[in-house]
Protein backbone atom coordinates (compact mmCIF):
# COMPACT_ATOMS: atom_id res chain seq x y z
CA UNK A 1 0.00 0.00 0.00
CA UNK A 2 1.48 3.31 -1.06
CA UNK A 3 2.12 6.11 1.67
CA UNK A 4 -0.09 8.37 0.66
CA UNK A 5 -3.30 5.60 0.65
CA UNK A 6 -2.50 4.55 4.31
CA UNK A 7 -1.93 8.30 5.37
CA UNK A 8 -5.43 9.73 4.33
CA UNK A 9 -7.22 6.75 6.28
CA UNK A 10 -4.94 7.66 9.29
CA UNK A 11 -8.03 9.40 11.01
CA UNK A 12 -9.94 6.13 10.43
CA UNK A 13 -6.96 3.32 11.48
CA UNK A 14 -5.85 5.44 14.44
CA UNK A 15 -8.64 6.56 16.15
CA UNK A 16 -12.37 5.10 14.51
CA UNK A 17 -13.72 8.14 12.85
CA UNK A 18 -16.45 7.19 11.32
CA UNK A 19 -19.61 9.57 9.98
CA UNK A 20 -22.91 10.12 11.08
CA UNK A 21 -26.38 10.82 8.76
CA UNK A 22 -28.07 13.60 11.03
CA UNK A 23 -30.90 13.46 8.96
CA UNK A 24 -31.77 9.83 9.86
CA UNK A 25 -29.25 9.34 12.52
CA UNK A 26 -27.49 6.34 11.18
CA UNK A 27 -23.78 5.68 12.01
CA UNK A 28 -21.15 5.16 9.25
CA UNK A 29 -17.86 2.95 10.06
CA UNK A 30 -15.93 2.97 7.45
CA UNK A 31 -17.37 6.51 6.74
CA UNK A 32 -19.49 6.94 3.94
CA UNK A 33 -19.94 10.52 2.60
CA UNK A 34 -22.93 9.27 0.76
CA UNK A 35 -25.93 7.92 2.99
CA UNK A 36 -27.37 5.18 1.35
CA UNK A 37 -31.33 5.65 3.03
CA UNK A 38 -31.59 9.38 2.82
CA UNK A 39 -29.24 9.85 -0.55
CA UNK A 40 -28.69 13.13 -1.42
CA UNK A 41 -31.52 14.45 1.52
CA UNK A 42 -28.78 12.99 3.93
CA UNK A 43 -26.09 14.90 5.89
CA UNK A 44 -22.97 13.71 6.64
CA UNK A 45 -20.76 14.52 9.65
CA UNK A 46 -17.88 13.15 11.70
CA UNK A 47 -18.22 11.19 14.33
CA UNK A 48 -15.62 9.96 16.39
CA UNK A 49 -16.31 5.89 17.64
CA UNK A 50 -16.12 5.16 21.30
CA UNK A 51 -14.81 1.32 19.74
CA UNK A 52 -16.69 -0.97 22.23
CA UNK A 53 -18.39 -3.92 20.86
CA UNK A 54 -18.96 -7.56 20.53
CA UNK A 55 -17.80 -10.13 18.59
CA UNK A 56 -20.68 -11.02 15.78
CA UNK A 57 -18.83 -14.07 14.42
CA UNK A 58 -14.70 -15.12 14.09
CA UNK A 59 -12.66 -17.26 12.79
CA UNK A 60 -8.69 -18.26 13.60
CA UNK A 61 -6.94 -17.80 10.50
CA UNK A 62 -3.98 -20.32 9.87
CA UNK A 63 -2.77 -19.97 6.09
CA UNK A 64 -2.34 -16.03 5.51
CA UNK A 65 -1.41 -13.71 2.96
CA UNK A 66 2.72 -12.87 2.91
CA UNK A 67 2.02 -9.80 4.79
CA UNK A 68 0.17 -11.73 7.54
CA UNK A 69 1.97 -14.88 7.75
CA UNK A 70 3.93 -14.58 10.54
CA UNK A 71 1.12 -13.89 12.90
CA UNK A 72 -0.96 -17.12 12.16
CA UNK A 73 -2.88 -18.72 13.86
CA UNK A 74 -4.23 -15.07 14.75
CA UNK A 75 -7.96 -14.58 15.49
CA UNK A 76 -10.06 -12.78 13.00
CA UNK A 77 -13.99 -10.78 13.60
CA UNK A 78 -16.82 -9.25 12.90
CA UNK A 79 -17.40 -6.53 15.47
CA UNK A 80 -20.70 -5.10 16.36
CA UNK A 81 -20.09 -1.48 17.61
CA UNK A 82 -22.20 -0.01 19.99
CA UNK A 83 -23.18 2.32 17.98
CA UNK A 84 -24.33 0.15 15.20
CA UNK A 85 -21.93 -0.50 12.34
CA UNK A 86 -19.53 -3.87 12.44
CA UNK A 87 -16.35 -3.67 11.08
CA UNK A 88 -13.60 -6.39 10.58
CA UNK A 89 -10.51 -6.81 13.14
CA UNK A 90 -8.29 -8.94 14.67
CA UNK A 91 -8.94 -9.55 18.08
CA UNK A 92 -5.89 -10.16 20.30
CA UNK A 93 -6.45 -13.26 22.68
CA UNK A 94 -5.60 -16.25 22.34
CA UNK A 95 -7.99 -18.90 19.90
CA UNK A 96 -9.28 -20.63 22.39
CA UNK A 97 -10.74 -17.48 24.16
CA UNK A 98 -12.63 -16.04 21.71
CA UNK A 99 -16.11 -16.31 21.59
CA UNK A 100 -19.56 -15.34 19.85
CA UNK A 101 -21.26 -11.98 21.57
CA UNK A 102 -17.79 -11.36 23.54
CA UNK A 103 -17.25 -7.32 24.66
CA UNK A 104 -14.39 -5.96 22.97
CA UNK A 105 -12.11 -2.47 23.23
CA UNK A 106 -10.05 -0.80 20.65
CA UNK A 107 -6.16 -1.12 21.10
CA UNK A 108 -3.88 0.02 19.06
CA UNK A 109 -1.18 -2.11 17.48
CA UNK A 110 1.24 -2.27 14.27
CA UNK A 111 -1.09 -3.84 11.83
CA UNK A 112 1.80 -4.79 8.86
CA UNK A 113 4.61 -3.41 7.25
CA UNK A 114 5.77 -2.16 3.40
CA UNK A 115 8.74 -4.83 3.63
CA UNK A 116 11.92 -4.47 6.20
CA UNK A 117 12.90 -0.75 5.14
CA UNK A 118 9.14 0.80 3.91
CA UNK A 119 6.07 2.13 5.60
CA UNK A 120 5.00 0.67 9.23
CA UNK A 121 1.06 0.57 9.11
CA UNK A 122 -0.58 0.80 12.25
CA UNK A 123 -4.27 0.56 12.83
CA UNK A 124 -6.93 -0.40 15.40
CA UNK A 125 -7.08 -3.95 16.93
CA UNK A 126 -9.58 -5.34 19.49
CA UNK A 127 -9.13 -6.90 23.04
CA UNK A 128 -11.38 -9.20 25.12
CA UNK A 129 -13.18 -6.10 27.48
CA UNK A 130 -14.42 -8.51 30.21
CA UNK B 1 -35.42 -9.18 -27.24
CA UNK B 2 -34.41 -11.84 -28.95
CA UNK B 3 -34.21 -15.67 -27.56
CA UNK B 4 -31.10 -16.21 -26.80
CA UNK B 5 -29.05 -19.76 -27.66
CA UNK B 6 -26.07 -21.40 -26.71
CA UNK B 7 -24.69 -22.73 -29.62
CA UNK B 8 -21.26 -24.50 -28.49
CA UNK B 9 -18.78 -24.92 -25.69
CA UNK B 10 -15.72 -25.77 -24.52
CA UNK B 11 -13.09 -26.58 -21.57
CA UNK B 12 -9.35 -27.06 -21.15
CA UNK B 13 -8.65 -29.83 -18.48
CA UNK B 14 -8.51 -27.90 -15.05
CA UNK B 15 -5.56 -28.23 -12.78
CA UNK B 16 -1.95 -26.93 -11.65
CA UNK B 17 -1.44 -26.43 -15.57
CA UNK B 18 2.20 -25.57 -15.10
CA UNK B 19 3.63 -26.04 -18.84
CA UNK B 20 0.55 -24.08 -20.10
CA UNK B 21 0.44 -20.08 -20.62
CA UNK B 22 -2.55 -17.79 -19.96
CA UNK B 23 -3.26 -17.05 -24.01
CA UNK B 24 -2.35 -20.78 -24.47
CA UNK B 25 -5.46 -22.00 -22.10
CA UNK B 26 -7.92 -19.42 -23.57
CA UNK B 27 -6.75 -20.44 -27.60
CA UNK B 28 -7.57 -24.19 -26.50
CA UNK B 29 -10.70 -23.50 -24.49
CA UNK B 30 -12.50 -21.27 -27.67
CA UNK B 31 -11.17 -23.43 -30.38
CA UNK B 32 -13.06 -26.13 -28.44
CA UNK B 33 -16.24 -24.61 -28.32
CA UNK B 34 -15.75 -22.86 -32.06
CA UNK B 35 -15.51 -26.51 -33.21
CA UNK B 36 -18.25 -27.48 -30.80
CA UNK B 37 -20.60 -24.58 -32.74
CA UNK B 38 -19.01 -25.27 -35.82
CA UNK B 39 -18.37 -21.36 -36.39
CA UNK B 40 -15.30 -20.06 -38.40
CA UNK B 41 -13.60 -17.59 -36.85
CA UNK B 42 -14.77 -14.55 -39.30
CA UNK B 43 -18.26 -15.60 -38.08
CA UNK B 44 -17.82 -14.01 -34.97
CA UNK B 45 -19.33 -10.83 -34.35
CA UNK B 46 -17.75 -10.26 -30.45
CA UNK B 47 -15.69 -11.97 -27.67
CA UNK B 48 -16.25 -11.28 -24.31
CA UNK B 49 -13.83 -12.82 -21.70
CA UNK B 50 -14.49 -13.38 -17.98
CA UNK B 51 -11.14 -12.54 -15.92
CA UNK B 52 -10.32 -11.30 -12.29
CA UNK B 53 -6.81 -10.76 -11.93
CA UNK B 54 -4.36 -11.45 -14.85
CA UNK B 55 -2.33 -8.01 -13.48
CA UNK B 56 -1.37 -10.12 -10.20
CA UNK B 57 -1.40 -13.18 -11.48
CA UNK B 58 0.77 -12.72 -14.89
CA UNK B 59 1.27 -9.03 -14.85
CA UNK B 60 -0.81 -8.71 -17.78
CA UNK B 61 -3.71 -5.99 -18.90
CA UNK B 62 -5.82 -5.52 -21.87
CA UNK B 63 -6.23 -9.22 -22.31
CA UNK B 64 -9.75 -8.60 -24.32
CA UNK B 65 -6.88 -7.51 -27.30
CA UNK B 66 -4.28 -9.96 -26.04
CA UNK B 67 -7.30 -13.00 -26.76
CA UNK B 68 -8.69 -11.67 -29.54
CA UNK B 69 -5.36 -11.38 -31.03
CA UNK B 70 -4.13 -14.98 -30.00
CA UNK B 71 -7.39 -16.25 -30.89
CA UNK B 72 -6.05 -15.33 -34.59
CA UNK B 73 -9.19 -12.64 -34.42
CA UNK B 74 -6.87 -9.50 -34.62
CA UNK B 75 -7.23 -9.24 -38.32
CA UNK B 76 -11.36 -9.13 -38.36
CA UNK B 77 -10.51 -6.28 -35.57
CA UNK B 78 -13.62 -8.54 -33.62
CA UNK B 79 -14.56 -6.36 -30.38
CA UNK B 80 -13.40 -8.31 -27.50
CA UNK B 81 -14.31 -6.99 -24.08
CA UNK B 82 -12.79 -8.08 -20.56
CA UNK B 83 -15.26 -8.61 -17.74
CA UNK B 84 -14.51 -8.36 -14.14
CA UNK B 85 -16.24 -9.04 -11.17
CA UNK B 86 -13.94 -11.10 -9.15
CA UNK B 87 -15.20 -14.91 -9.26
CA UNK B 88 -18.27 -14.44 -10.93
CA UNK B 89 -16.34 -12.47 -13.88
CA UNK B 90 -16.84 -15.72 -15.79
CA UNK B 91 -20.81 -15.32 -15.02
CA UNK B 92 -21.10 -12.16 -15.94
CA UNK B 93 -18.83 -12.71 -19.47
CA UNK B 94 -21.81 -15.00 -20.25
CA UNK B 95 -24.43 -12.48 -19.27
CA UNK B 96 -23.11 -9.71 -21.23
CA UNK B 97 -22.66 -12.21 -24.23
CA UNK B 98 -26.26 -12.78 -23.50
CA UNK B 99 -27.11 -9.46 -23.73
CA UNK B 100 -25.17 -8.53 -26.46
CA UNK B 101 -27.35 -11.23 -28.77
CA UNK B 102 -30.92 -10.51 -27.29
CA UNK B 103 -30.57 -6.68 -28.13
CA UNK B 104 -29.97 -7.60 -31.50
CA UNK B 105 -26.41 -5.52 -31.97
CA UNK B 106 -24.62 -8.80 -32.56
CA UNK B 107 -25.07 -12.15 -33.83
CA UNK B 108 -22.65 -14.83 -33.00
CA UNK B 109 -20.78 -14.15 -29.69
CA UNK B 110 -18.06 -15.93 -27.82
CA UNK B 111 -18.42 -15.57 -24.04
CA UNK B 112 -15.18 -16.74 -22.09
CA UNK B 113 -13.22 -17.05 -18.96
CA UNK B 114 -9.72 -17.98 -17.76
CA UNK B 115 -7.49 -17.51 -15.53
CA UNK B 116 -3.45 -18.52 -15.27
CA UNK B 117 -3.19 -18.94 -11.28
CA UNK B 118 -0.05 -20.81 -10.63
CA UNK B 119 2.63 -18.40 -12.02
CA UNK B 120 2.36 -16.71 -8.08
CA UNK B 121 3.19 -18.70 -5.25
CA UNK B 122 -0.02 -19.55 -2.60
CA UNK B 123 0.88 -16.29 -0.28
CA UNK B 124 0.30 -14.41 -3.80
CA UNK B 125 -2.32 -15.58 -4.87
CA UNK B 126 -3.94 -15.50 -1.23
CA UNK B 127 -3.38 -11.50 -1.29
CA UNK B 128 -4.54 -11.17 -4.86
CA UNK B 129 -8.07 -13.07 -4.31
CA UNK B 130 -8.49 -10.68 -0.93
CA UNK B 131 -8.96 -7.76 -3.79
CA UNK B 132 -12.63 -10.05 -4.22
CA UNK B 133 -12.94 -8.11 -0.80
CA UNK B 134 -12.70 -5.44 0.39
CA UNK B 135 -9.03 -4.15 0.19
CA UNK B 136 -9.09 -1.06 2.75
CA UNK B 137 -11.48 -2.47 5.38
CA UNK B 138 -11.16 -6.13 5.57
CA UNK B 139 -7.69 -7.39 3.64
CA UNK B 140 -5.60 -4.60 5.44
CA UNK B 141 -6.93 -5.71 8.82
CA UNK B 142 -5.99 -9.38 8.05
CA UNK B 143 -8.98 -11.25 6.37
CA UNK B 144 -7.98 -13.92 3.96
CA UNK B 145 -11.27 -15.30 1.53
CA UNK B 146 -11.17 -19.13 3.76
CA UNK B 147 -11.23 -16.55 6.74
CA UNK B 148 -14.42 -14.79 5.57
CA UNK B 149 -16.16 -17.74 4.39
CA UNK B 150 -15.10 -19.34 7.85
CA UNK B 151 -17.07 -16.34 9.58
CA UNK B 152 -19.94 -17.42 7.65
CA UNK B 153 -19.63 -21.23 8.67
CA UNK B 154 -19.23 -19.94 12.44
CA UNK B 155 -22.64 -17.64 12.10
CA UNK B 156 -24.11 -20.19 10.47
CA UNK B 157 -23.50 -23.26 12.68
CA UNK B 158 -24.86 -20.92 15.86
CA UNK B 159 -27.80 -20.43 14.60
CA UNK B 160 -28.74 -23.39 12.11
CA UNK B 161 -28.47 -26.97 12.74
CA UNK B 162 -25.62 -27.75 10.50
CA UNK B 163 -23.22 -30.19 11.76
CA UNK B 164 -19.18 -30.39 10.79
CA UNK B 165 -20.21 -33.64 9.15
CA UNK B 166 -22.82 -32.40 7.23
CA UNK B 167 -20.74 -29.56 5.96
CA UNK B 168 -18.01 -32.59 5.13
CA UNK B 169 -20.14 -34.35 3.37
CA UNK B 170 -20.60 -31.66 1.01
CA UNK B 171 -17.07 -31.74 0.12
CA UNK B 172 -17.14 -36.03 -0.57
CA UNK B 173 -20.00 -35.41 -2.74
CA UNK B 174 -18.47 -33.11 -5.04
CA UNK B 175 -15.23 -34.97 -5.21
CA UNK B 176 -17.79 -37.99 -5.81
CA UNK B 177 -19.17 -36.14 -9.21
CA UNK B 178 -15.37 -34.59 -9.60
CA UNK B 179 -14.17 -38.38 -10.16
CA UNK B 180 -16.76 -38.83 -13.28
CA UNK B 181 -15.69 -35.57 -14.93
CA UNK B 182 -12.95 -36.02 -17.24
CA UNK B 183 -11.27 -32.13 -17.05
CA UNK B 184 -11.95 -32.07 -13.23
CA UNK B 185 -8.66 -30.99 -11.24
CA UNK B 186 -9.14 -33.74 -8.47
CA UNK B 187 -10.98 -37.11 -9.79
CA UNK B 188 -10.16 -38.99 -6.95
CA UNK B 189 -13.14 -39.76 -4.36
CA UNK B 190 -12.76 -39.02 -0.58
CA UNK B 191 -13.82 -39.95 2.32
CA UNK B 192 -15.61 -38.06 5.45
CA UNK B 193 -12.55 -38.74 7.42
CA UNK B 194 -9.94 -36.92 5.05
CA UNK B 195 -12.01 -34.00 5.46
CA UNK B 196 -12.27 -33.78 9.07
CA UNK B 197 -8.71 -35.11 9.27
CA UNK B 198 -7.70 -32.31 6.66
CA UNK B 199 -5.14 -29.37 8.33
CA UNK B 200 -7.47 -26.28 9.80
CA UNK B 201 -7.37 -23.53 7.19
CA UNK B 202 -9.70 -21.17 9.01
CA UNK B 203 -11.49 -22.42 11.93
CA UNK B 204 -13.92 -23.85 11.05
CA UNK B 205 -12.95 -24.57 7.49
CA UNK B 206 -10.50 -27.22 6.87
CA UNK B 207 -8.21 -27.60 3.66
CA UNK B 208 -11.18 -30.00 1.95
CA UNK B 209 -14.09 -27.58 2.72
CA UNK B 210 -11.56 -25.27 0.04
CA UNK B 211 -11.58 -24.95 -3.20
CA UNK B 212 -8.09 -25.21 -4.93
CA UNK B 213 -5.99 -22.84 -6.61
CA UNK B 214 -6.70 -23.78 -10.51
CA UNK B 215 -5.46 -22.98 -13.86
CA UNK B 216 -8.17 -23.16 -16.66
CA UNK B 217 -10.47 -21.68 -19.16
CA UNK B 218 -13.76 -22.25 -20.35
CA UNK B 219 -15.67 -20.53 -23.44
CA UNK B 220 -19.12 -21.19 -25.29
CA UNK B 221 -20.60 -19.66 -28.15
CA UNK B 222 -24.14 -17.96 -28.23
CA UNK B 223 -26.00 -17.06 -31.16
CA UNK B 224 -30.02 -16.17 -31.44
CA UNK B 225 -32.23 -18.73 -31.19
CA UNK B 226 -33.82 -18.61 -34.71
CA UNK B 227 -30.21 -18.69 -36.30
CA UNK B 228 -29.40 -21.64 -33.60
CA UNK B 229 -30.09 -24.80 -36.08
CA UNK B 230 -27.56 -23.79 -38.53
CA UNK B 231 -25.02 -24.36 -36.32
CA UNK B 232 -26.29 -27.49 -33.94
CA UNK B 233 -28.83 -30.21 -33.76
CA UNK B 234 -28.92 -29.83 -30.27
CA UNK B 235 -29.64 -25.58 -29.18
CA UNK B 236 -29.67 -24.97 -25.79
CA UNK B 237 -32.18 -21.73 -25.25
CA UNK B 238 -31.03 -19.16 -22.85
CA UNK B 239 -34.10 -19.47 -20.52
CA UNK B 240 -32.91 -16.58 -17.82
CA UNK B 241 -30.34 -14.48 -17.12
CA UNK B 242 -29.92 -12.66 -13.95
CA UNK B 243 -27.58 -10.56 -11.92
CA UNK B 244 -27.17 -8.67 -8.62
CA UNK B 245 -25.21 -6.86 -5.98
CA UNK B 246 -24.22 -6.43 -2.68
CA UNK B 247 -22.44 -4.37 -0.49
CA UNK B 248 -18.58 -5.08 -0.86
CA UNK B 249 -17.75 -6.29 2.98
CA UNK B 250 -19.20 -9.42 4.40
CA UNK B 251 -19.39 -7.25 7.88
CA UNK B 252 -21.94 -4.87 6.17
CA UNK B 253 -24.51 -7.40 5.08
CA UNK B 254 -27.79 -7.67 6.34
CA UNK B 255 -27.64 -11.08 7.60
CA UNK B 256 -23.97 -12.61 7.56
CA UNK B 257 -25.07 -16.05 6.38
CA UNK B 258 -27.31 -15.36 3.94
CA UNK B 259 -26.43 -13.95 0.49
CA UNK B 260 -29.09 -11.07 -0.39
CA UNK B 261 -27.73 -10.74 -3.65
CA UNK B 262 -28.31 -14.88 -4.51
CA UNK B 263 -32.04 -14.49 -3.56
CA UNK B 264 -32.46 -11.35 -5.63
CA UNK B 265 -30.70 -12.84 -8.56
CA UNK B 266 -32.54 -16.49 -8.32
CA UNK B 267 -36.10 -14.42 -7.95
CA UNK B 268 -35.03 -12.57 -11.05
CA UNK B 269 -34.36 -16.03 -13.22
CA UNK B 270 -36.81 -17.41 -11.61
CA UNK B 271 -39.42 -15.10 -12.73
CA UNK B 272 -37.92 -14.16 -16.28
CA UNK B 273 -37.99 -17.90 -17.11
CA UNK B 274 -41.81 -18.23 -15.45
CA UNK B 275 -40.16 -21.16 -13.70
CA UNK B 276 -39.76 -22.21 -10.05
CA UNK B 277 -37.20 -24.43 -7.98
CA UNK B 278 -39.00 -27.18 -8.31
CA UNK B 279 -38.65 -27.35 -12.18
CA UNK B 280 -35.02 -27.21 -12.04
CA UNK B 281 -33.10 -30.67 -13.02
CA UNK B 282 -29.21 -29.86 -11.19
CA UNK B 283 -27.62 -27.11 -10.59
CA UNK B 284 -24.17 -25.87 -10.41
CA UNK B 285 -23.53 -23.48 -7.56
CA UNK B 286 -20.59 -21.42 -6.65
CA UNK B 287 -19.19 -23.60 -3.96
CA UNK B 288 -15.89 -21.85 -3.51
CA UNK B 289 -16.24 -22.96 0.08
CA UNK B 290 -18.00 -26.12 1.40
CA UNK B 291 -20.27 -24.03 3.26
CA UNK B 292 -21.43 -21.43 0.15
CA UNK B 293 -22.70 -24.77 -1.24
CA UNK B 294 -24.88 -24.75 1.87
CA UNK B 295 -26.20 -21.17 1.55
CA UNK B 296 -26.50 -21.25 -2.14
CA UNK B 297 -28.97 -24.55 -2.47
CA UNK B 298 -31.19 -22.47 0.27
CA UNK B 299 -30.85 -19.07 -1.03
CA UNK B 300 -31.60 -19.59 -4.35
CA UNK B 301 -34.94 -21.08 -2.82
CA UNK B 302 -34.35 -24.90 -3.03
CA UNK B 303 -35.09 -25.31 0.41
CA UNK B 304 -35.47 -22.99 3.91
CA UNK B 305 -32.68 -21.99 5.63
CA UNK B 306 -31.34 -24.19 7.98
CA UNK B 307 -32.65 -27.26 6.32
CA UNK B 308 -29.46 -27.96 2.78
CA UNK B 309 -27.06 -29.55 5.54
CA UNK B 310 -30.08 -32.08 6.11
CA UNK B 311 -30.81 -32.45 2.55
CA UNK B 312 -27.14 -32.68 1.88
CA UNK B 313 -26.78 -36.02 4.55
CA UNK B 314 -30.13 -37.26 2.78
CA UNK B 315 -28.29 -37.60 -0.16
CA UNK B 316 -30.86 -35.16 -1.87
CA UNK B 317 -27.81 -33.38 -4.04
CA UNK B 318 -25.90 -36.27 -4.82
CA UNK B 319 -26.13 -37.54 -8.56
CA UNK B 320 -29.23 -39.57 -8.09
CA UNK B 321 -30.56 -37.54 -5.53
CA UNK B 322 -33.76 -35.32 -6.23
CA UNK B 323 -31.75 -32.22 -6.81
CA UNK B 324 -27.94 -33.06 -8.01
CA UNK B 325 -25.91 -30.17 -7.02
CA UNK B 326 -22.39 -29.66 -8.81
CA UNK B 327 -22.13 -32.59 -11.20
CA UNK B 328 -19.28 -31.71 -12.11
CA UNK B 329 -17.28 -31.80 -9.03
CA UNK B 330 -18.17 -27.73 -8.70
CA UNK B 331 -15.61 -26.00 -7.74
CA UNK B 332 -14.40 -27.65 -4.84
CA UNK B 333 -13.15 -31.42 -6.69
CA UNK B 334 -13.67 -29.57 -10.53
CA UNK B 335 -11.16 -26.70 -9.62
CA UNK B 336 -11.70 -22.94 -9.79
CA UNK B 337 -9.72 -20.91 -12.19
CA UNK B 338 -11.65 -17.99 -10.84
CA UNK B 339 -12.66 -15.92 -14.16
CA UNK B 340 -13.30 -19.60 -16.06
CA UNK B 341 -15.68 -20.94 -13.13
CA UNK B 342 -18.66 -19.29 -14.51
CA UNK B 343 -18.40 -20.54 -17.95
CA UNK B 344 -17.15 -23.65 -17.04
CA UNK B 345 -20.41 -23.88 -14.96
CA UNK B 346 -22.60 -23.20 -18.51
CA UNK B 347 -20.14 -25.43 -20.24
CA UNK B 348 -21.72 -28.42 -17.42
CA UNK B 349 -24.94 -27.74 -17.74
CA UNK B 350 -25.13 -27.30 -21.50
CA UNK B 351 -23.54 -31.23 -21.42
CA UNK B 352 -26.57 -32.27 -19.26
CA UNK B 353 -28.90 -30.65 -21.03
CA UNK B 354 -27.41 -32.62 -24.22
CA UNK B 355 -26.90 -36.17 -22.65
CA UNK B 356 -22.83 -35.63 -23.45
CA UNK B 357 -21.84 -35.76 -19.50
CA UNK B 358 -20.86 -39.65 -19.43
CA UNK B 359 -20.76 -41.13 -15.76
CA UNK B 360 -22.70 -38.45 -14.06
CA UNK B 361 -25.51 -37.45 -16.65
CA UNK B 362 -28.35 -37.04 -15.35
CA UNK B 363 -31.37 -38.97 -16.75
CA UNK B 364 -33.77 -36.85 -18.88
CA UNK B 365 -32.07 -33.68 -17.94
CA UNK B 366 -34.21 -30.68 -19.46
CA UNK B 367 -33.49 -27.37 -17.32
CA UNK B 368 -30.31 -26.63 -15.26
CA UNK B 369 -28.91 -23.53 -13.57
CA UNK B 370 -26.12 -21.49 -12.53
CA UNK B 371 -25.13 -19.64 -10.09
CA UNK B 372 -21.54 -17.82 -9.63
CA UNK B 373 -20.80 -15.43 -6.78
CA UNK B 374 -18.07 -12.27 -6.70
CA UNK B 375 -16.11 -12.01 -3.60
CA UNK B 376 -18.06 -13.06 -0.40
CA UNK B 377 -21.69 -12.57 -2.17
CA UNK B 378 -21.41 -8.83 -3.14
CA UNK B 379 -22.14 -9.98 -6.79
CA UNK B 380 -24.37 -12.87 -7.57
CA UNK B 381 -24.89 -13.89 -11.35
CA UNK B 382 -27.59 -16.86 -11.97
CA UNK B 383 -28.94 -18.30 -15.49
CA UNK B 384 -31.56 -21.07 -16.62
CA UNK B 385 -30.62 -23.26 -19.37
CA UNK B 386 -32.99 -25.76 -21.02
CA UNK B 387 -33.58 -27.55 -24.17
Amino acid sequence: MSVARFWRKIPQRYNLIGTRCTTCGRYFFPPRSFCPECRRAGKIVDHKFAGNGKIVTFTVIRTASEQFEQLTPYVFAIIELDEGPRISAQIVCSPDEARIGMRVKPVFRRIGADGVSGVIYYGTKYAPAE
Amino acid sequence: MRDVAVIGAGCTTFGEKWDTSFRNLFVEAGALALEDAGVAGEQIDALYVGNMSAGRFIEQEHVGALIADYAGLASHHVPATRVEAACASGGLSFRQAVIAVASGLEDIVVAAGVEKMTDVGTGASVDALAGAADREWEGFAGATFPGLYAMIARDYMHRYPLTREQLGLVAVKNHYNGARNPIAQFQQEINLETVLKSSLVADPLRLFDCSPITDGAAAVVVAPLDRAREFTDTPIRVLASAQASDTITLHDRRDISTLDATIAAGQRAFRMAGLSPSDIDMVEVHDCFTIAEICAIEDLGFCRKGEAGRLTEEGVTALNGDLPVNTSGGLKACGHPVGATGIKQVYEITQQLRGEAGRRQITGAQIGMTHNVGGTGATVAVHILGV
